[in-house]
This record gives structure tokens, C-alpha cells and sequence, in this order.
């Protein structure tokens, strides 16, 4: 499991708009380096990061190998309702992580 | 060999011993591909980057388009393409009328001195775009 980090406040009035700033750490390898031995290093990214909140994908990206490593993605949300915001990111090598954050709107 | 000749072969091998990277053309077809054909207007697309970058490899990036946000005008997708890098591509986000406002932020590896471009879709069909052009002192690793 990978480590995050991400930033949002636990509860906002509605229709207030929140930043919600996801990290997470990930070497984002691009597939072109080469290691001290020569050889190339195999592509490892993230491919693809979603964002459900209220029963649908309100937000997602996708990633190429120009992103830096340990990748932010930053978005804004309006609150809406008081509900789980899942935040997913998928990538090579079977890479996948999920995490679930509540808001609570007043 | 005459002064004229080392001249001559110095400007060949500067050519030809650039690494490989993309360029104009494939950053064009990228856009090309993002818009179906249409043509990109400026000024509603924003693209917030330092102009003098001392570290390639983790640029802050943010990319802002002035819309309402609403059911029925809003950004359906930010894309952000790089001239010089291995790839044309870097993220496209998909956003949706429920986040409030188009604004999106993430931290990018520029292998050179280069442009940006970042191109916003909008839910009527057409499509916003800025350039921007940076200049990189330290470069992400790209060999």
C-alpha cells in the first residue's frame, strides 16, 4: 500500500466549494531512465485517478509519464451532501488503492 | 579541413545528436486528436506556471477556466500537452458540472526549455487553449 495524503475539510455548508488535494507516493517511473547498470528501467505510472462522490464519478485523470513523482492532484468540489468521497488510483503492474474520506455538510 | 568544413560538420552533428524527443509535430497531432479538428480560441484558459523553472522534475502547475460551472455550461475535460518532452501528453482531467469551478492543480517533469499548452473543452463543443512558454535550468531525468 502506498501512502496518501489527502487534504479536503471534514465538514463545509452546502453549496460551499471545498479544495480537495490528493497525494500519494509513487515513483512514477516514465520508462526511459536507465539504472547504474545500464539497463532500462521499466514503466511503472499511475495511469488513471477518480473521484466519487454522491454516487458518481464527479471527477478523474489521466496520467502520463510527464506527471512527477509522488503525484498532487488538486481539484475543487462543491458540498452537495453529508456522504463518502472515494478517491481511487489505478495504474501498471496491477497498482491499485482506494480511500474513502467523509464530509459532512451542514 | 578548412574552417568552412568544421563549420559544417559541427552544425550536422549538433542536429543529429539531439536525444529523442517530441516535438512540434507530435505536440500538434496531440492537440489535434483532442479536439477532433476543431480550432482552439484563447482567453477563457488560464495556465499558471513559474516562466523560470529551477527543477524539472516536480513543476507546480495550475490550469483555471473561466465557466459557470453549470448543468448546462460547463468544462467537460482540461487537457495539458508539452512540446519537448518524450511524450506530447500529460493529464487530461475530466471534470463534471458538480465540482463548482474549473480549476485543477498537479506537479509535472519538463525534460528542457520548452511550451505548454493547456486546452480546455467546453460542454457546447468547443474548445479554449494557452500557450505558455518556460525555460528550465535543471532537467527532470529523462536518460
Amino acid at each position: 500500500m502506498a501512502r496518501t495524503l489527502i487534504t479536503m475539510p471534514s465538514k463545509a455548508r452546502r453549496g460551499e466549494l471545498i479544495e480537495i488535494r490528493c497525494l500519494i507516493g509513487h515513483v512514477m517511473e516514465t520508462g526511459y531512465r536507465r539504472s547504474d547498470d545500464g539497463q532500462l528501467m521499466p514503466r511503472d505510472l499511475i495511469r488513471a485517478f477518480r473521484c466519487e462522490y454522491g454516487g458518481a464519478v464527479v471527477f478523474s485523470v489521466e496520467l502520463h509519464a510527464a506527471v512527477a513523482a509522488n503525484p498532487l492532484i488538486a481539484f475543487w468540489l462543491r458540498a452537495a451532501d453529508s456522504g463518502p468521497l472515494r478517491f481511487t488510483w489505478e495504474g501498471d503492474r496491477g497498482f491499485a488503492q482506494t480511500e474513502v474520506l467523509d464530509l459532512r455538510v451542514t | 579541413m578548412t574552417m568552412r568544413r568544421r563549420v559544417v560538420f559541427g552544425l550536422t552533428g549538433a542536429v543529429f545528436l539531439r536525444p529523442a524527443l517530441a516535438g512540434d509535430a507530435e505536440m500538434a497531432a496531440a492537440i489535434q486528436r483532442f479536439t477532433d479538428g476543431a480550432t482552439p480560441v484563447g482567453g477563457r484558459v488560464h495556465l499558471d506556471i513559474a516562466p523560470l523553472v529551477e527543477n524539472g522534475n516536480a513543476v507546480p502547475v495550475t490550469i483555471r477556466v473561466d465557466s459557470a460551472m453549470s448543468a448546462a455550461e460547463h468544462v467537460q475535460q482540461i487537457a495539458l500537452f508539452n512540446q519537448l518532452n518524450p511524450q506530447p501528453d500529460v493529464a487530461i482531467f475530466k471534470l463534471s458540472p458538480g465540482l463548482g469551478r474549473a480549476e485543477v492543480s498537479t506537479r509535472i517533469r519538463l525534460a528542457t526549455s520548452q511550451q505548454l499548452v493547456a486546452l480546455a473543452r467546453f460542454s457546447d463543443g468547443s474548445f479554449g487553449m494557452q500557450r505558455v512558454d518556460v525555460i528550465v535550468t535543471l532537467a527532470a531525468c529523462v536518460e
